[in-house]
């Protein structure tokens, strides 16, 4: 091999670092990463153990309920939290997909397993239709059309013959797969789980699985990271060669599809959707978990959607006061803590303490002026040669 | 022609409510979700002194222009204090916080008014007469003609303050150029503060001639306004104040003729399906001039 090749060599090979940086943190306490981590494999361990403490109807329904609305929250994550869009008719995307899964099941006899593309695909149509022509224009313009939009979907559901009109569609099944149906419950190891305790594991696990971890990879990917960027400074973002439209565009049809599979879910656990059940106040519900809890932040918005969907049944008093009390609560957070309870940069309270490890360069600094010009001139020698 | 007349005065509010909406977008940028609210409280004010002093199904005109007034005073005040609590902080902050803080502030503003009056719809305790007249083959009542010249004598006392006056002058320059404005000595918080006073003023008229007009009033009221309106500002041009007059009157014609066409349970979608095209087709409206977004 020749020596300018060499040469050539290791000029393209990156520079060798002055000194070693210390390892990253690891561990449950003195990591964020790993905290969170053991934070979601509790999270799913209470989840999996939570029909063995307690397993009455009453709490199944309401953790069947809170992970469904995690899921519609972490769908509009996607697009408020990473994308920066302000969409005020997500529930229409829920209604879509409830009101499609509905009518495939009931009116035309299909399995639920088998309406499943079917709500993706009429996702996917209904969030190029409204996303295609409004996200060219400004940011504000989307607002106001998704929240018509909403106003459409439900107005057209009571409307329509197929739809039920007000009273909507009844007798929903539930999941079923070839013989074998969620209703028929299910035995392993001689434990007996009804159906409501299947359902759950299933809700949850899709929660999980596509809810929480998908889009929390999608957010770390490149589209991902387009996201954010388009969300932190468009025109910057478009002069670093992000296709703005296009990112904006997936960000929304992802957030269409998460809500859709949500509202799928939710007709299987009420097995009876009315027009009533998709208002704006849901829409705004699903927001305020988002805001709340921390835009763009994953351990915020699941406590955010927790926090919204259980406090009426937790504070049952103030069931009355609770819409003011969170409209009040949105003006304050957007006031005095923008980023929520849990933003998305937090770093644990405990670490914030750690002093930096000061880096080892201390070696560098010291050098004697007299052994620096010794130094430089042996460099300028061997240039010489 | 009964089409016509019917969506002229709907019209009529639309274009009150939708020239709040466009004033303050003009000046800074911010899509006031709360501002149908404001018609509603706006409503709600009338309703509360009426029920105080005992009056109820009241048909006299003056006492609905003392009532109107006062509506209009109280509203205005409250928007100032909107915008001072809410807004001014948050001036400087990204859209999407704004935004979000002007939701809450609807939300507020509707469960507050649940809290108080109660969930069930009002009768509001001045009425209309309804007997009227027939012309050129449309039915007019008295009541109709006075909402409407009211909403028109309202309209041009706007136009003259905001063409003719100091502070007219200096509201056309913070819209044009904030920082600018301010370096020519214009109090940019003060004349922000009275652009959401006359907006809230003018939709609390609004609030008042609609709950005479239509006799019920209910704490939800404002929401779908608030939707119309913004249609009626976005089809005029947002932000130009001919082209939301023009942009009310043209969505109450078409939602006259929608709804006898199509029926009236799909009145606000044919609205709002107006409201998505027009964003695709012509996204600055009719009398709006394109704006060229500044880095």
């Amino acid at each position: 091999m020749s020596r300018s090749q060499t040469r050539a060599d290791a000029a393209l090979r990156a520079p060798s670092p002055l000194f070693d940086r210390p390892a990253a943190p690891a561990g449950i306490l003195n990591s964020n990463k790993g905290f969170l981590r053991a934070l979601g494999t509790l999270a799913v361990v209470l989840l999996a153990v939570l029909p063995f403490i307690n397993a009455t109807p009453y709490l199944m329904s309401i953790a069947t309920s809170a992970l469904i609305y995690v899921m519609l929250a972490m769908g509009l994550n996607v697009v408020v939290g990473y994308a920066g869009l302000l969409d005020l008719g997500y529930i229409a995307f829920f209604a879509v997909g409830a009101y499609i899964s509905g009518i495939f099941t009931t009116v035309l006899g299909w399995p639920m397993w088998a309406a499943l593309p079917m709500t993706i695909v009429a996702c996917i149509v209904a969030g190029i239709i409204i996303g295609a022509p409004t996200l060219r224009l400004r940011s504000d313009y989307l607002a106001i059309v998704t929240l018509g939009f909403g106003e459409i979907i439900r107005i057209t559901a009571n409307n329509l013959q197929i739809t039920g009109g007000p009273s909507g569609i009844h007798g929903i099944p539930t999941w079923s797969f070839g013989d074998w149906s969620f209703s028929d419950g299910f035995t392993l190891f001689g434990l007996e789980f009804p159906q409501r305790v299947v359902f759950y594991y299933f809700v949850a696990a899709v929660v999980v699985l596509v809810g929480v971890v998908g889009a929390g990879r999608l957010a770390k990917g490149k589209m991902g990271r387009a996201w954010k960027a388009v969300r932190d400074d468009e025109d910057a973002a478009e002069a670093m060669g992000i296709n703005t439209y296009i990112a904006k565009i997936t960000a929304y049809i992802i957030g269409a599809v998460w809500a859709g599979i949500a509202g799928q879910l939710m007709a299987t656990h009420l097995s009876a959707i009315s027009p009533n059940s998709f208002q704006f106040l849901y829409s705004a519900l699903i927001l305020m978990s988002v805001v709340l809890g921390g835009m763009g932040s994953t351990p915020g918005v699941i406590i955010g959607a927790l926090f919204v969907s259980l406090a009426p049944e937790l504070l049952r008093e103030f069931s009355e006061w609770r819409f003011l009390i969170f409209g009040v609560l949105l003006v304050v957070v957007m006031l005095f803590r923008p980023a929520g309870l849990w933003p998305s940069t937090a770093i644990l309270p405990w670490l914030k303490k750690l002093k930096p490890v000061p880096p080892p360069t201390a070696g560098f600094m010291a050098v004697p002026a007299a052994s620096a010009n010794e130094d430089l001139e042996t460099v300028e020698g061997e240039e010489t040669r | 022609m009964q089409l016509i007349w019917n969506g002229l005065i709907v019209g009529s509010f639309y274009a009150l409510v939708a020239l709040g909406y466009s004033m303050v977008y003009g000046i800074i940028k911010l899509l006031n979700f709360a501002h149908g609210d404001i018609y509603m409280l706006g409503a709600f004010t009338g309703f509360a002194t009426l029920s105080a002093f005992g009056i109820s199904n009241e048909t006299s005109i003056p006492l609905l222009l003392v009532i109107m007034l006062l509506s209009m005073v109280t509203t205005g005040l409250i928007g100032v204090g909107i915008e001072r609590i809410a807004y001014r902080p948050l001036r400087k902050s990204p859209r999407l916080a704004v935004l979000i803080t002007a939701i809450g502030v609807s939300f507020t503003l509707e469960y507050a008014v649940r809290q108080i009056f109660g969930p069930n719809p009002e009768a509001f305790p001045v009425r209309l007469e309804s007997n009227g007249f027939a012309f050129a083959g449309m039915r007019i009542t008295a009541a109709q003609i006075v909402l409407v010249v009211i909403a028109a004598g309202l309209m041009l006392v706007l136009a003259h303050i905001v063409e003719r006056t100091r502070s007219g002058r200096a509201m056309r320059a913070i819209a044009l150029d904030p920082q600018g404005a301010q370096l020519m000595g214009i109090n940019v918080n003060r004349v922000i503060a009275t652009v959401f006073f006359i907006g809230s003023a003018l939709a609390g008229a609004a609030g008042v001639m609609a709950g005479a007009y239509y006799g019920s009033i209910d704490f939800l009221m404002g929401f779908i306004i608030g939707l119309k309106a913004f249609t009626a500002a976005v089809i005029g041009g947002i932000g130009n104040l001919y082209g939301a007059m023009l942009g009310g009157l043209l969505l109450g014609l078409l939602e006259s003729f929608g709804s006898a066409w199509f029926g009236g349970e799909w009145r606000d979608v044919f609205s709002f399906a107006f409201l998505i095209l027009f964003l695709t087709f012509k996204p600055t409206g009719l009398l709006g001039a394109r704006v060229v977004e500044r880095m």
